[in-house]
C-alpha cells in the first residue's frame, strides 16, 4: 500500500513541475490526464462507491462548460465564471439525480445516458442562447500559449486533487459507509437508518460537481464549444472504463485507469485511427468478463491471504 | 414505564391489485410482551410488517409507535425510531465483513456517533449472539444459521424497541433452532417487545405472551396461546385437527 502511494506522489511531483521542463506538448497532455481523473474520480462516487452506473458525466462536463463559457462571453473573470458554473452544476445535478435515482441497475444506466442526449439537444437547439451547431467561442486567457498552458494545467490539477481527497473522505467516512452499504444491498441499507435517498443525491451531486469543474475549466482552455464536443458520448463512455480498468469503488484506481488509459491511447491509438472506437468497445468487453475488479485488483490478490470461511459455532 | 402500548394498529388496509392483503386489521402490543403471529401462507403477515417498518404503505388506518403517528413513515425512519425487524430471507451486505454489518446498524439508526463508536457497539453485539469468531469474515461466506445471528446482531445494534422477527427459524435443524429459542429469550430478557412470525409452533408456544392470527388478511383471533390455540377457526384455517387434537391432549395432561 505505501509503495502505492510514493508511486503517485512521484507521479503528481512530474506532473506539477511539467511546465518547468516539458513542451506544449506534453502540458497538453498532463492538462488531460488532470482533467480525466478529476472526472474519473468524480464517476467512482456515485458509479463505483454507490453502484449506479452513471453515463451522465458528459452531460454535467457539457453543462459546467456552457455555464462557464455564456459566463465568460457576459463578461464574467474566469475564476468566478468556474465557480458560477460548479453551482450551477449543483443545481441541475440536485434536481436531476431526485428524478433519475429513483431507476436502478441498468435502467439507470439507460437514463443517464439520456440526459447527455438531451442535454446536447438542447445545446443545439438554444442556438440564440448557446450559438448551436455555430459553437461558442470564449474569450482568450491572455498572456501567451506558454503562461495558459500552466494556468490550465494547474487549475485541472487542484479540480483533481480535490476530487481525490473527496474520494478519501468517502473511503473513510460516514456518508461513504452509507453508500457501500446501498451499494451492497439497497433495501438493507434502508432497514438500518440510511436515508438512502439523501445518500444518493448527495454521491450523484458530488460526482457531477467535478465534472461541471473540469467541463468549465475545458471551455476556457480550448477557448471554443460545440454541442458535440461538449456533450460527447465518447467521453461518457470513457470515463466509467478508466474507472473501471484501475478499480471501481477504490480510491486509487481511477487515477490509475486514467494514467494507463492515456497512455495506450497516446501510444498505441495514434497509430490506429481507423480502429479506435473498435478497441474501446473490446476493452469494455474483456474488462467486464476478465477483470471486473480492475487492474488494481491484479495485486490485491496476489497479497491477500485467503479469506476467512465460517463454520459452525459450536452450540454452547 | 408508561402504561399505554408501544405500538397501536388500527383499521390497516392494504391491497395489491386486487387482492387484499391486509383487511381492517387492528391489535395493540404492550411493552414487553412477546406476540406471536400465526397464519396460512399468504395471509398476509409479511405484509403486516412491511406496513409496520414502512415498507409498503398502507391505503387506509393509522400505525402508532410510542404514542407518534408512523403511518407514512419511510423504513430508515421506522429503523431510527427503534422499529427494528429480520427478514425471512436474510438480507446482508455481503462483501462487508460481519463487524461492518453490524456496525451499519449501530451508525445510522444514531445509536453510535463515529465509526469506532459503532464498531464497538457491533463487537458487543456479536458477542452477545456468538459470532465473535466471524467478526472478520465477510458477511457472505457464513452459513444460514450464522447469517441469521448475524440478521439479530444488525437488528440489536440498531437499539430497536421493538423487534419483528420474520421467520427466522425457518430452514434450522432441531440443534440450531434450540440456540436460536435460547437467542431469542435473551434478547426479550433485555426489554425488547417483540413480533414474531413463525410457522413452528414449538417457537410459538414456547416464547409468546400472546398470539394473533391473521388469515386472508384479517385478524381472526388474539389472545392468550392456549385460548387462540382452541379456538375452531384457527384449527380450521392454520392448524389442522391433527394439531388440534395433538395440543388438547397435551394441554388436558
Amino acid at each position: 500500500m505505501r509503495t502505492r502511494y510514493v508511486l503517485l506522489a512521484v507521479g503528481v511531483a512530474l506532473l506539477v513541475l511539467l511546465p518547468a521542463y516539458g513542451g506544449n506538448y506534453l502540458v497538453r497532455f498532463g492538462t488531460f490526464l488532470c482533467m480525466y481523473a478529476a472526472l474519473a474520480l468524480g464517476w467512482n462516487v456515485i458509479g463505483g462507491v454507490t453502484g449506479y452506473p452513471s453515463f451522465a458525466t458528459a452531460a454535467f462536463f457539457g453543462a459546467g462548460a456552457y455555464a462557464g463559457a455564456l459566463l465568460q462571453v457576459a463578461h464574467a473573470p474566469m475564476p468566478l465564471a468556474w465557480v458560477g458554473a460548479v453551482v450551477f452544476v449543483a443545481a441541475a445535478a440536485t434536481v436531476v439525480g431526485f428524478m433519475i435515482l429513483r431507476l436502478r441497475g441498468h435502467y439507470f444506466a439507460v437514463g443517464s445516458i439520456a440526459l447527455v442526449e438531451v442535454a446536447r439537444l438542447v445545446a443545439s437547439s438554444w442556438s440564440d442562447l448557446t450559438g448551436g451547431g455555430m459553437g461558442l467561442n470564449v474569450p482568450i486567457l491572455p498572456g501567451g500559449p506558454e503562461y495558459a498552458g500552466m494556468v490550465f494545467l494547474y487549475s485541472m490539477f487542484a479540480v483533481a486533487a480535490a476530487a481525490f481527497a473527496v474520494g478519501l473522505w468517502i473511503e473513510h467516512g460516514k456518508l461513504g459507509f452509507a453508500l457501500r452499504c446501498i451499494q451492497q444491498n439497497e433495501d438493507a441499507a434502508d432497514m438500518v437508518g440510511v436515508n438512502t435517498t439523501a445518500c444518493k443525491i448527495a454521491a450523484f451531486v458530488l460526482s457531477a460537481v467535478f465534472a461541471g469543474a473540469a467541463g468549465a475549466i475545458y471551455a476556457s482552455w480550448t477557448a471554443y464549444l460545440d454541442p458535440s464536443d461538449a456533450f460527447s458520448i465518447l467521453l461518457t463512455l470513457k470515463v466509467p472504463v478508466m474507472a473501471m480498468l484501475g478499480g471501481a469503488g477504490t480510491v486509487l484506481g481511477p487515477i490509475v485507469g486514467v494514467v494507463v488509459f492515456q497512455a495506450m491511447e497516446e501510444l498505441l491509438w495514434s497509430n490506429f485511427l481507423e480502429i479506435h472506437h473498435a478497441i474501446l468497445g473490446l476493452m469494455i468487453v474483456g474488462l467486464i468478463f476478465f477483470l471486473p475488479g480492475g487492474l488494481l485488483s491484479l495485486g490485491a490478490r496476489r497479497r491477500m491471504p485467503a479469506r476467512a470461511t465460517s463454520r459452525e459455532v459450536p452450540a454452547e | 414505564m408508561s402504561q399505554d402500548p408501544l405500538l397501536r394498529v388500527s383499521g390497516l388496509e392494504k391491497s395489491f391489485g386486487g387482492v387484499r392483503a391486509v383487511r381492517q386489521v387492528s391489535f395493540e402490543v404492550g411493552r414487553g410482551e412477546i406476540v406471536g403471529l400465526i397464519g396460512p401462507n399468504g395471509a398476509g403477515k409479511t405484509t403486516l410488517v412491511n406496513l409496520i417498518t414502512g415498507v409498503v404503505r398502507p391505503d387506509g388506518g393509522r400505525i402508532l409507535f410510542d404514542g407518534a403517528d408512523v403511518t407514512t413513515q419511510r423504513p430508515f425512519q421506522a429503523a431510527r425510531r427503534g422499529l427494528a425487524r429480520t427478514f425471512q430471507i436474510v438480507q446482508p451486505f455481503p462483501q462487508m465483513t460481519v463487524l461492518e454489518n453490524v456496525a451499519a446498524g449501530a451508525l445510522f439508526t444514531g445509536k453510535a456517533a463515529s465509526r469506532r463508536e459503532a464498531e464497538r457497539v457491533a463487537a458487543e453485539q456479536i458477542a452477545f449472539v456468538g459470532l465473535q469468531p466471524f467478526a472478520e469474515a465477510p458477511a457472505v461466506s457464513l452459513t444460514l444459521p450464522n447469517r441469521k445471528r448475524l440478521e439479530f446482531a444488525k437488528s440489536l445494534a440498531m437499539g430497536p424497541r421493538l423487534l419483528m422477527l420474520d421467520e427466522v427459524n425457518a430452514g434450522l435443524n432441531s440443534a440450531e433452532l434450540d440456540n436460536a429459542l435460547d437467542l431469542i429469550r435473551r434478547i426479550a430478557a433485555r426489554g425488547i417487545t417483540i413480533i414474531l412470525i413463525e410457522h413452528l409452533m414449538k417457537v410459538v408456544l414456547g416464547l409468546s405472551t400472546r398470539i394473533m392470527v391473521l388469515h386472508h388478511g384479517e385478524l381472526i383471533r388474539a389472545g392468550a396461546p392456549r385460548d387462540v390455540l382452541a379456538d375452531p377457526r384457527v384449527v380450521e384455517a392454520y392448524l389442522g385437527q391433527k394439531f388440534a387434537e395433538r395440543y388438547g391432549r397435551l394441554a388436558d395432561a
